[in-house]
């Protein structure tokens, strides 16, 4: 299965403050009432970008000014909570391609990068500078370089970094695991009939 | 040098390495529900792709089912999309449903227990983050995403990188009121949310050895809340005691081997663990949240934090969770009034739990204006308590009795908060909208804690309210 290679993701910024951003806040459960992934785009970070009321806050997503942004800013332990791939879903449905925070919570990193999304991480006080940078001048587009592990932001380099997993995964399209699993063939049933659970019926009872 | 359970359970299902580093795991037991794997099965037609061992993957309905009226077609088209998408998948790849007919449906981190599909050392993933539920058995069981859910259909492994192991004693006795939730939100709350990041938590001391299964599983339920993506207890007595003669769990000749095999995989003695933290029992009162995340939790005879006495950069997030709670700095948690009171889910859905409840609320009657809803996780919990006389000790005290399912630990269904409202809650979670409100307030605390809000009206320290000092001192 061939999959892009992804070495680089250049674009504009939009920066969601605040640590711990919980899955939750990224995709509301009840938009996960749905059979396919379809349409998530339009509910990314839906309660805090609507009132009750159904009309736009002062969120960042809303400031036009940040339109047709691709990179997330976000904060420590970003995507914590549930395993719902809805949220990194949402995140790519909505136009964003790479999500830079100073940390992320373990599930939501794995299923980002399978949808081929680079997480990178920088430094809390590399991130502060970021925000008041992209404040300043959200017009100006930022480029992560996965393999040099960079992120220039017009003359400012920051240092970035990615798991070195991931970062092989995506610098070598193949960051979603799915082909190369199904190439270990028999080493699978050879495994499995060494674990005697594994022969039980699951019919039983 | 000895091995921990972790790596004794890794390395028996290591199929190899792959070329990013990770490692491709055997997945020995696969759980699914409604919400996270349609999407993964339409990536299996898509790609024409089989299901080559459809009997280790089993299913249940959970996340939207109604839990009073569940006549279908339900009354939410969504919802009733999704039951029969399910229904028709499993029907499809001959995979084992526990559908509502069957009466052993109920919420997937109880129904795999109690059907005896949970054993130690196997490696469990569900598409939910809750999985780390079943590491009570001395399972490996992680939380996947729906890509995964489709991997693990499509080949019984999935791609992940090798966790560190963080051991954590809990020694010396709880004390008489303090459950196994107070635990774990004190855990989460001293470790921090993302603390366990990279990590699986192994649980162990006199506390855990004392331990239920139950009480067990409510711990390693909300290891995720800590950030560790699976939690566990090494197996024993109590382990075998509560698996034998459940419908999957091994019979006859093949219960000693079973025995001894499990046995087997409890970490060793020297074993040597990346990380270790200690805790006294003593030392834990009843813990409730009264913020955003699972990790902004205070005993209940203390005053909520002061965000000048954090460090400047954790202000903010302090300054967002007195904003939505309506809270203040200072003030008491105690006495804040609720409208709701939320007991069940797959934290404290068990009948342990409801029968623990059921001990103190004879006779007395949730406060006027409150709404309390009690949700057995299983149809098996409910039967249960309804063969012990449990439901009607609930009804009689004002509690809605309902059937099983996820319910308002996030609103999937039609169980959900209104406005504003606070909720008393013996879920996992309360993250901002949680329980289907956006404005909706949620504070975590153990059942009993639960029943004595919704009995007082308010948040209140149950040991008073129920005489459980006076009782036992």
């Amino acid at each position: 299965m061939a999959l892009q290679q992804i070495k680089n993701v250049s674009g504009t910024c939009v920066v969601v403050a605040g640590d711990d951003i919980d899955t939750d806040r990224i995709i509301p459960a009840r938009y996960m009432k749905c059979v396919t992934f379809d349409g998530l785009g339009d509910y990314l970070f839906h309660d805090v970008r609507f009132d009750e009321n159904g009309l736009p806050t002062a969120h960042p997503l809303n400031d036009p000014v940040y339109k047709g942004a691709t990179v997330l800013i976000g904060g420590r332990n970003f995507g914590c909570g549930s395993s719902r791939e809805h949220a990194p879903q949402a995140v790519f449905r909505y136009g964003l391609r790479a999500i830079m925070a100073e940390s992320f919570a373990e599930i939501f990193f794995g299923n980002a990068t399978t949808l081929g999304i680079p997480c990178v991480t920088a430094t809390r006080s590399n991130l502060n500078v970021i925000r008041e940078k992209v404040a300043a001048h959200p017009k100006q587009e930022m480029s992560i370089d996965l393999s040099l592990q960079t992120a220039t932001f017009g003359d400012d380099v920051f240092e970035v970094s990615l798991r070195a997993s991931a970062r092989d995964a995506l610098l070598n399209g193949r960051w979603d695991a799915i082909g190369e699993l199904l190439d270990a063939g028999d080493l699978v049933a050879q495994k499995a009939a060494t674990l005697p659970y594994f022969q039980a019926k699951s019919v039983a009872g | 040098m000895g091995k921990t359970l972790f790596e004794k359970v890794w390395d028996a299902h290591s199929i190899r390495d792959l070329l990013n580093g990770q490692t491709q795991l055997l997945i020995g037991t696969h759980l699914i529900h409604e919400v996270t794997s349609p999407q993964a099965f339409a990536m299996i037609r898509e790609l024409g792709l089989e299901v080559p061992y459809p009997h280790r993957t089993f299913a249940t309905v959970d996340h939207i089912v109604p839990t009073d009226q569940r006549t279908e077609p339900f009354a939410d088209p969504l919802a009733d999309a999704m039951i029969k998408e399910l229904r028709k998948n499993c029907d499809d790849f001959g995979i084992r449903y526990f559908d509502i007919p069957s009466g052993r449906q109920g919420i997937v981190h109880v129904v795999g227990p109690e059907q005896g599909i949970t054993q130690p050392g196997t490696t469990i993933a569900c598409g939910d983050s809750h999985t780390s539920t079943h590491g009570a058995f001395g399972a490996i069981a992680f939380g996947i995403g729906t890509s995964q859910v489709r991997d693990v259909l499509a080949t019984q492994t999935m791609a992940i990188g090798k966790l560190k192991v963080r051991r954590i004693n809990v020694d010396g006795k709880l004390r008489p009121g303090i459950y196994a939730k107070d635990v774990i939100l004190h855990l989460i709350r001293k470790l921090g949310v993302n603390g366990g990041n990279g990590y699986a938590y192994e649980y162990g001391g006199e506390v855990f050895d004392r331990f239920t299964m139950e009480e067990r599983m409510t711990v390693c339920n909300m290891s995720i809340e800590g950030g560790a993506r699976a939690g566990y207890v090494n197996p024993d007595a109590t382990t075998y005691a509560y698996l034998k003669g459940r419908p999957y769990s091994p019979a006859g000749a093949e219960w000693d081997a079973a025995v001894d095999r499990w046995s087997s995989f409890a970490s060793d003695p020297d074993a040597r663990y990346d990380d270790t933290a200690a805790f006294n029992a003593a030392d834990i009162e009843p813990t409730v949240t009264w913020g955003i995340n699972p990790g902004q939790a205070v005993f209940i005879s203390e005053m909520l934090p002061e965000p000048d006495a954090a460090e400047p950069d954790e202000r903010a997030s302090l300054f967002e969770a007195y904003q939505h709670m309506k809270l203040e700095p200072g003030h008491p948690i105690k006495g804040t009034p609720i409208q709701v009171a939320f007991m069940g889910s797959c934290t404290n859905g068990r009948l342990s739990d409801f029968q623990e409840v059921a001990r103190f609320i004879q006779g007395r009657h949730v406060a006027t204006g409150v709404k309390a809803i009690a949700v057995p996780g299983s149809q098996i919990v409910g039967a249960q308590c309804k063969h012990l006389g449990i439901d009607r000790i609930f009804s009689e005290a004002g509690f809605e009795w309902r059937d099983a399912g996820c319910s308002m630990c996030l609103a999937m269904n039609p169980d959900k908060l209104i406005g504003d409202q606070l909720c008393a809650s013996s879920s996992n979670r309360n993250f901002k909208g949680r329980q289907g409100s956006p404005t909706g307030r949620t504070i975590l605390m153990s059942p009993l804690m639960v029943a004595a809000a919704a009995i007082s009206g308010q948040v209140t320290d149950a040991r008073e309210l129920f005489s459980i000092l006076k009782k036992t001192d």
